[in-house]
């Protein structure tokens, strides 16, 4: 088993005739089952028309009727990216996960917004994030997947890179993955830390999980007084941005210590009071996690 | 985005929100001019940068005669002006607000952000205005009065004036400050902000309520839309090597220490910061090449990293991914004899045609020296700057980085040093055909 996506996944591509959509739908129909999951393409202006086999549907309601695909992928441009998001969360599809970096911060308030309200069923991922992984099952997003091996601990992050580096030292270890999500380093985003633990938790294929922070906000906190309330399998963690000055934004739009607030140090004392093991050591965080694996 | 205090305060005035008539001036003659046009006995001479802090760096001034506003002016235009947020180098100051002074009665504080735990705009507001709100938070909190804007219906009359009551502001001008405060989320919303603070917010003696000051930043991936927001940047008031990376589409921050670091990533190149630490060195930028990195792009990471006077080694940590190690490494080793680099470079790379990628590194000639891990990286590089500083003056005793991996990079950079010196002609020889 896994969380979020397996091999019986189907799975729409929105922005499927961009660039970026091209490129990573391609080495993930590369990937494992990539081949089988990858159904169908939106396209409003290409409707009937094919990406490589794939179908083009001018909607993704359209899509999801006719393969009975219940999740997509969103590589649309940022000026257009929360509507794609809010197509397929009209269409009730399970899951989006959105790739698209730099989405204006006031779209996804409103996107988040309409979403509560309306109570939607659809899980939302990212923006801004690399996607997530089944190893050995299936690819959705930007990651590398010869990295990663197929196992039993969860991989929870919101950096891309990041996540690569605690899964490809946790492959050098000969240690698998059931999953690993990358939530994306935006400040209004779907899926958090926490929502993701409890699915790992929830999981009974998942073992242990990696958790990884940065600076900005407190999901991490949130997360962490979670995790020593419910979580019932170990956790182990990293938070990226020690040495990250206050007021400036590294890189992610929501990586920036403001008022005080959001500090990785803060951050690593909760987590440590809640019982994750923490390492300061970016480059220990697979070690980390053997040591804690009965 | 970040904007002046005069053009936060003309945005204001398009959306309602009072504040007090000035003039932005660039010279003495200028402020003088304002001040006549203005009119009063009483007038603001206030530095136009971007940091905040400025009345205690000395950038505010009242002024109760011509004469002194042309003295004022004279005195505040040119001068570095240092503030908590300006670093010990300070900003130059370029321009000025010249304001008609106001009667204050009560100073207040209102803010906006976008808060991520409701996914929803914050309204804050406080009675201790004119204070270091941050401090206000920390020691008094209940003195902070919250509201989490709904985006599909605004700021609503209800919670405006709730607010206002709240943060004391008296019965004659709560419509007034209701108004303002609905008037600032329109500004805020409509503009795409990311924060406004208006500190102090004040109510004057007869009972007006007036936007003393006015800071707001602006989400930068929402620029595309208001091209009359992007029209104000100050380009004076930026970092030149954060101007020149972004050009490139390259997110760079400076900071304080001597080791460069390129990452491909922001998580990563943050971890690898704190690595460097960790072992006991300190980085020198912040420098996120992205995700689809070229050799162009690598080259100009190279430049702006080397540009700052402070960077004697550079660690370079990719983890390739569709980004390919052996296109990097080419990249590195085109941009490491562009600039004829004369300090040590250590590499990390990760992923992706890993092995080619070394093998270019190794056979470029170059003074490279590579490493297994992140950590293993960040030993040699804290090792390979100190181990330079050491042949120079030959003062410092002891080193405190593990003696195992100083003895390593000493062996492989002589290697390479003897391979480099007679190559490192190579390019320009072959330029020149």
């Amino acid at each position: 088993m896994s969380i979020l996506i397996n091999r019986n996944s189907r799975v729409i591509t929105q922005g499927i005739t961009g660039k970026t959509g091209q490129f990573h739908t391609q080495k993930s129909r590369e990937y494992a089952n990539g081949r089988a999951c990858y159904v169908a393409g939106v396209n409003p202006k290409r409707a009937g028309e094919n990406f490589e086999g794939i179908p083009i549907f001018a909607s993704v309601a359209e899509a999801k009727k006719t393969t009975g695909a219940m999740v997509s992928v969103v590589y649309v441009p940022p000026a257009g990216a929360a509507s794609a998001i809010w197509e397929a969360v009209e269409a009730d599809l399970d899951l989006v996960i959105c790739i698209t970096e730099g989405i204006p911060v006031r779209d996804m308030v409103q996107l988040r917004d309409r979403m509560r309200k309306q109570e939607r069923k659809t899980l939302l991922l990212g923006p801004n994030c690399p996607g997530v992984i089944t190893p050995g099952e299936l690819k959705i997003g930007i990651m590398p997947g010869h990295i990663h091996k197929k196992g039993r601990v969860g991989v929870v992050s919101r950096s891309g890179t990041l996540t690569y580096e605690a899964v490809g030292q946790l492959t050098e270890l000969g240690i698998g993955q059931s999953t690993a999500v990358g939530i994306g380093g935006d400040p209004v985003n779907g899926l958090k830390h926490i929502d993701v633990l409890k699915l790992f938790n929830d999981d009974p294929d998942t073992d242990a999980v990696v958790m990884i922070g940065e600076i900005g906000g407190s999901d991490e906190e949130d997360c962490a007084h979670w995790i020593k309330a419910n979580m019932q399998k170990p956790v182990v963690g990293f938070i990226a941005g020690v040495t990250a000055p206050p007021g400036k934004r590294m890189g992610h739009a929501g990586a920036i210590i403001s008022g005080g607030k959001g500090t990785a140090q803060e951050k690593l004392a909760v987590m440590e009071e809640c019982g994750i093991r923490v390492t300061r050591n970016p480059a220990e965080m697979g070690k980390l996690l053997k040591s804690v694996l009965k | 985005m970040k904007i002046h205090e005069y053009q936060g305060k003309e945005l204001f005035r398009k959306f309602g929100v009072t504040t007090p008539r000035g003039f932005a001036c660039f010279s003495a003659d200028e402020a003088l001019e304002a001040a006549k046009k203005l009119g009063g006995s009483v007038w603001m001479v206030k530095a136009q940068i971007h940091a905040g802090g400025r009345g205690k760096g000395g950038g505010v001034k009242v002024a109760k005669s011509f004469d002194e506003v042309r003295e004022r002016a004279g005195q505040i235009l040119g001068m570095q002006l240092v503030t908590h947020q300006t670093g010990p180098q300070g900003q130059k100051v370029r321009r000025l607000l010249v304001e008609g002074g106001a009667d204050i009665r009560k100073e207040l504080y209102v803010g906006m952000v976008v808060d991520r735990g409701t996914q929803r705009v914050c309204l804050m507001a406080s009675s201790e205005g004119g204070m270091d709100i941050e401090e206000v938070a920390a020691k008094t909190p209940e003195k902070i009065h919250k509201v989490f804007i709904d985006p599909a219906t605004g700021l609503t009359d209800r919670e405006a004036e709730e607010v206002a009551v709240r943060i004391g502001v008296p019965a004659p001008a709560l419509a007034q400050a209701r108004d303002l405060l609905k008037a600032l989320y329109r500004c805020f919303d409509e503009s795409d902000a990311s924060l406004a603070e208006i500190n102090p917010l004040i109510i004057t003696a007869d009972d007006r309520v007036i936007a003393l000051d006015a800071k707001l930043n602006f989400d930068d991936n929402a620029l595309f839309r208001h091209p009359e927001v992007s029209a104000m940047r100050d380009l004076d008031e930026e970092d030149p090597l954060e101007i020149e990376a972004s050009k490139h589409d390259l997110s760079y921050i400076s900071l304080d220490g001597g080791i460069g670091c390129m990452v491909n990533g922001a998580g990563l190149a943050m971890a690898t910061m704190d690595t460097i630490k960790l072992f006991g060195g300190a980085p020198a930028n912040f420098l996120d090449v992205g995700g689809g990195a070229s050799a162009e792009k690598v080259t100009a990471a190279f430049k702006i990293m080397l540009s700052n006077p402070k960077v004697k080694a550079i660690l370079v940590n990719i983890f390739g991914g569709i980004m390919k190690c052996d296109t990097i490494a080419a990249g590195v080793v085109a941009a490491a004899r562009e600039v004829r680099l004369s300090v040590p470079l250590v590499v990390r790379m990760k992923g992706t045609n890993e092995d080619m990628g070394r093998k270019i590194l190794a056979e470029s000639g170059m003074p490279i020296i590579t490493a297994d891990n992140m950590a293993d990286a960040a030993k040699k590089v804290v090792a390979a700057l100190k181990g330079k500083a050491k042949t120079k003056p030959k003062a410092k005793p002891k080193i405190k980085v593990k003696a195992k991996a100083k003895v390593k990079v000493k062996a492989k950079r002589t290697t390479a040093a003897r391979k480099v010196s007679p190559r490192r002609k190579a390019p320009s020889r072959g330029k020149k055909k």
